[in-house]
């Protein structure tokens, strides 16, 4: 996917700065912040797990305006740079913006949708500290995680009909879901969200791995841990992550992961799973 | 370049016979550059009286520079009496807010309302200008150079460092030093030292070296431990501030309201005393409402 119509481009740019938050995060925030002496790490921990309120903080402390001398990528390092009390707010005024509907024309899944980036989120850091330690800043990977299926809820939100075809086809045809979208949205969510990241000023290795998270392997450290964490959380949202060691066979691994057995690396899988779980089903927010 | 203290009060006015010698009024500090240009920093309560000083030498051309928009800081700016007279000129600098978006006209403009105040910003006599600022910006006003310095507060707010002929001063408006929301142990807390550590060196590097360095010393070491995250900082961190930067002069204000002139001095005599010996070439002062200092 090279380009899209300068129509198409405006009307998705017009879209994301209307996109509401998850609904789980939202009651959270509204929550804390009735509670003047709110826990600053419990906020912190809500707008890391909501892709939408992650991309608009990270989009405002990247913003020329602060003029930082290096892009930014981490909601905690964002809480001191902007200051608590101004995140606070940010993610108030995003909270009251509303929230996504759990029941939306394009049928969109939002459970799935923010389960699978919690877990690839979570996945790609962990990849990034054992196979690209000192390559690749640990948070660039969680974001890219948390982010890379980010142009989706785009397409839910405001191209529901279009979107709704898409995945028709997709079951039907038996195509990959960017594939489809590219029929009848002409492009596809991973370009969606590399143009958005590129706009907003993230790290531009985090816009390429976003825009190349179908592309396998071949480009940089951090798109490496980025494909095969969504790998990973996708076998893992479908069995439980069962069959792992099969989705990994059926790879050729780049020579970053040919030594290691990623699946000891990663630890407890059954712990990854439950937490991206509990953050989902807000279980974790009692 | 000269200083003086119009207003060195914290959060509200506190006028009576307990601050008469430190003063009751809200942050105001007055800037001549040796040209003789007028930059005012922060329009608390103690802009009056300096609109009052002003009165004898019209037109006025005023560089007023808000280093936050709290009232205590932009509340004397309706009683700024050179905007009410023709022929004056008054521009305005701050940042403007990521959170409503709003620059810093709104700090007028929110002031300036019928319910308010009795005049509205359209019928303001002199020509008023604003300029937003962006974090790190420098500004020329004739013989100085005005830099902004994004700190921490609850809001957006700048400390201004004024560079004139070789000699410097740095005032915080309100800062609390960042501190780590987690402990040690926990996840995040390398992460989030890592930008504190950027943070405080950043902020140092532009205090470098200051003539005058005035800071928000809002509390005793002991009450900081109760007040964090409200955005204030305390006489210690102060002093250790200065002794890093290597400022000259150490200016302690945004005195706590409730502090009489008494406790004040005692407390600050409290302080002087753990820090005797390890000063160097250090002076600390408390700010105090009229004193002049030329440096």
């Amino acid at each position: 996917m090279g380009q899209v119509s300068l129509e198409l481009n405006n009307r998705l740019h017009a879209a994301v700065e209307r996109i509401p938050a998850f609904p789980k995060s939202v009651q959270r925030i509204l929550e804390l912040t009735r509670d003047i002496d709110c826990e600053p790490r419990d906020l912190v921990a809500v707008i890391q797990t909501d892709p939408v309120i992650a991309i608009k903080v990270l989009k405002v402390v990247n913003s020329s305006y602060y003029s930082l001398p290096s892009k930014i990528t981490s909601i905690n390092q964002s809480v001191v740079y902007l200051g608590l009390n101004t995140v606070k707010n940010l993610a108030l005024n995003f909270s009251v913006m509303g929230m996504l509907p759990h029941q939306n024309a394009a049928r969109f899944d939002i459970q799935h949708y923010l389960m699978h980036s919690l877990l690839t989120a979570n996945l790609a850091r962990l990849l990034v500290d054992e196979f690209a330690d000192g390559l690749v800043d640990p948070n660039d990977g969680y974001i890219a995680g948390l982010l890379h299926d980010f142009g989706k809820v785009v397409f839910a939100q405001f191209m529901p009909q279009e979107l709704l075809q898409a995945s028709a086809a997709e079951a039907e045809q038996q195509i990959p879901d960017y594939e489809a979208e590219q029929q009848f949205i002409g492009t596809d969510h991973a370009f969606v969200g590399a143009m958005l990241t590129e706009r907003w000023q993230f790290p531009a290795e985090l816009v390429e791995c976003i825009r190349d998270h179908h592309q396998g392997f071949g480009s940089s450290a951090l798109g490496e841990c980025l494909y095969v964490a969504d790998l990973l959380a996708k076998y893992m949202c479908i069995d439980h992550g069962e069959h792992l060691d099969q989705a990994l066979a059926d790879e050729a691994l780049p020579r970053r992961f040919s030594d290691s057995d990623i699946l000891r690396a990663l630890g407890d899988r059954d712990k990854l799973m439950s937490e991206a779980d509990m953050f989902c089903s807000g279980a974790a927010f009692k | 370049m000269k200083i003086k203290f119009w207003g060195v009060r914290g959060s509200i006015a506190s006028p009576g016979p307990h601050t008469l010698r430190y003063g009751g009024n809200t942050t105001c500090i007055e800037v001549r550059t040796d040209a003789d240009s007028l930059i005012v920093l922060d329009g608390g309560t103690g802009i009056f009286a300096l609109a009052q000083s002003l009165l004898q030498r019209l037109p006025v051309n005023a560089n007023i520079f808000l280093t936050h928009s709290h009232w205590d800081h932009i509340q004397g700016l309706p009683f700024f009496v050179p905007l009410f007279i023709p022929g004056n000129r008054v521009k305005m600098f701050g940042a403007a807010d990521p959170v409503t978006g709003n620059g810093v006209e709104q700090a007028m403009a929110v002031q300036l309302q019928y319910s308010y105040f009795p005049v509205r910003e359209a019928e303001l006599k002199a020509r008023m200008e604003y300029q937003n600022l962006n974090i790190g910006e420098r500004v020329q006003i004739d013989d100085a150079i005005v830099t902004c310095t994004l700190l921490n507060h609850p809001v957006v707010n700048l400390g201004y460092r004024i560079d004139c002929n070789g000699k410097s001063l740095f005032f915080t408006g309100d800062h609390e030093p960042h501190y780590n929301i987690y402990t040690p142990t926990e996840p995040g807390y390398e992460d989030c030292q890592l930008a504190i550590e950027q943070r405080r060196d950043a902020i140092d590097a532009a205090m470098r070296g200051v003539d005058a360095l005035i800071v928000d010393s809002s509390y005793t070491r002991e009450e900081f431990k109760t007040k964090t995250g409200w955005g204030h900082g305390s006489f210690d961190g102060a002093i250790e501030m200065a002794l890093r930067v290597g400022a000259k002069r150490l200016f302690c204000t945004h005195h706590e309201p409730t502090r009489s002139d008494d406790e004040l001095e005692a407390v600050f005599a409290e302080v002087m005393q753990r820090y005797a010996g390890s000063l160097g070439d250090l002076q600390v002062d408390l700010a105090r409402e009229g004193w002049e200092i030329e440096l």
